[in-house]
């Protein structure tokens, strides 16, 4: 399958990058590691007509610890994320999450900043920003994960913004995220993370409505020294997803029960 | 309208003028002439047509050629000289690591990469490591037993793993 015809340009900064997106006009679209938006172009789900290729922006491919922050640069790939000794040491659940995105191929080239934009309900990333509170930062502003996620492909993303830098507390105690999936490299039908921080246990719950969801019921039944049994009992508190070809809604509010006690659980 | 692409493939510089929406893959195929990377589903899913970009494994249904600008790539053909097999291609041989063949030079990129990172894989890792590679035929036993193998003699010596 091929991608109807656009126009392409190369960007080498984020100054430049945001000025071709200017130029180019409403049509344009951003392509970084490209494993979310060219399936979509080829089916021609997205038809955009100019491309603003960010993969030579190199001032946004880093990973640093700064007052308590893990800043993680947009560009950042997931085999990066994965293997990133410094993101193993203050915040292990995101180079665990990295390790089990897709397959090896698509770690190879997927960005963190694409995850993020995509806005994907099954993505994994935005369940961990969602449940430390984690900052997005872009060319021009800096956005709570509690507002960025609107709803499904949603965010408030101007068409010539830019996602620079995602920033998350630091965060090395207990933790676990678990993906129910029928073969290794699938999305998440569902996923439950959980990281204990000095404030107590984090919670997140992946793919059971069109954003990720903080399991504020499991987090305050936690704290009032509930067992993860039953604690867990309330990951399903208030959701309501639907059912598609890989679960029904009923299975799906199952699922976040059972993968939330099993990640509470294997929390380590 | 064509732009002008710039890269290393097999390790020759080769300068092509491409559509923007050309992907890696058929400028591999049609362009370069080099049919052994092949297409599978065309959706990302199968890891048939996957190559090593600076060593890397990537699908190269899923980019464009453009992205691929000032790169080093390796496709199958390059894994070893003219007559010679790669240790990853005589294990396949040796271990029945195929059937049709269809997916072969897929999972041979996919396991390049992965020696190259850990030479003594697990039977675990192996399939880590190769979860982005569906076979329809052989079943991934043989697979892992070549990819064994060829953790083997490139230990013992025969021939490091392209690393790109
Ligand atoms: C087989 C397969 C399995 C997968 N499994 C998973 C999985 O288990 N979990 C998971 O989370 N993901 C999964 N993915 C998706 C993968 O993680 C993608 O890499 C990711 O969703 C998008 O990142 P990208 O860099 O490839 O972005 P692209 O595909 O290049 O872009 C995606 C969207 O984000 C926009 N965008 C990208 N970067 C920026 C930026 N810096 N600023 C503003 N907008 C931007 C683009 O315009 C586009 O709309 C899978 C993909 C495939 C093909
Ligand atoms: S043809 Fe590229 S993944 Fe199947
Ligand atoms: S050998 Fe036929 S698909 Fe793998």
């Amino acid at each position: 399958m091929i991608p109807a015809a656009f126009e392409y340009s190369r960007a080498h900064s984020v100054t430049e990058a945001v000025a071709q997106l200017r130029e180019a006009g409403p049509e344009a679209k951003v392509i970084a590691g490209g494993q979310s938006l060219l399936p979509m172009m080829r089916m021609r789900l997205a038809r955009p007509a100019h491309l603003v290729d960010v993969n030579a922006v190199r001032e946004l491919d880093y990973v640093r610890v700064e007052d308590g922050h893990l800043r993680v640069g947009a560009m950042t790939r997931h085999v990066t994320l994965a293997r990133s000794e410094v993101v193993q040491r203050h915040l292990p659940l995101l180079a665990e999450m990295a390790s089990e995105v897709g397959d090896a191929q698509i770690r190879s080239r997927g960005t963190l900043g694409g995850v993020m934009a995509h806005a994907d309900a099954a993505g994994d990333y935005p369940t961990l920003a969602t449940m430390l509170d984690a900052m997005i930062v872009t060319d021009r502003r800096r956005i709570a994960a509690g507002d960025f996620f609107q709803h499904l492909f949603t965010t408030p993303l101007d068409l010539d913004e830019l996602v620079c830098e995602v920033v998350f507390p630091v965060a090395a105690g207990p933790r676990r995220y678990l993906k129910f999936r029928r073969r290794l490299f699938d999305w998440a039908i569902v996923g439950a993370g959980v990281q204990r921080t000095e404030a107590g246990w984090r919670v997140g719950l992946t793919h059971v409505g069109p954003t990720p969801v903080r399991a504020r019921g499991v987090e305050a039944a936690l704290a009032s020294g509930a067992t993860p049994v039953e604690a867990a009992a309330h990951a399903s508190d208030g959701l309501e997803p639907t059912s598609d070809v890989r679960a029904t809604a009923d299975f799906r509010l199952h699922l976040a029960r059972v993968l939330t006690r099993r990640a509470l659980e294997q929390a380590a | 309208m064509g732009q002008t692409l710039r890269l290393k493939v097999n390790g020759v510089e080769r300068i092509d003028e491409v559509e923007p929406r050309l992907l890696l893959v058929y400028y591999l195929r049609e362009v370069c002439g080099l049919t052994g990377t092949h297409v599978g589903c065309d959706t990302s899913q199968c890891g048939a047509c996957t190559v090593l970009l600076a060593g890397a494994p990537v699908k190269s249904c899923n980019m464009l050629a453009l992205q691929a600008e000032g790169a080093s790539l390796t496709t199958i053909e390059g894994l070893a000289a003219p007559g010679e097999l790669h240790p990853l291609q005589t294990a396949f041989w040796e271990q029945h690591g195929l059937q049709c063949g269809f997916c072969t030079p897929g999972f041979i990129m996919a396991a390049t990469a992965l020696l190259a990172d850990n030479p003594d894989p697990s039977d675990e890792e192996i399939g880590r490591g190769l979860e982005g590679n569906l076979c329809r035929c052989t079943g991934y036993v043989n697979i892992r037993k070549a990819v064994k193998a060829a953790g083997e003699a490139v230990r013992a010596g025969a021939a490091a793993p392209m690393g790109g």
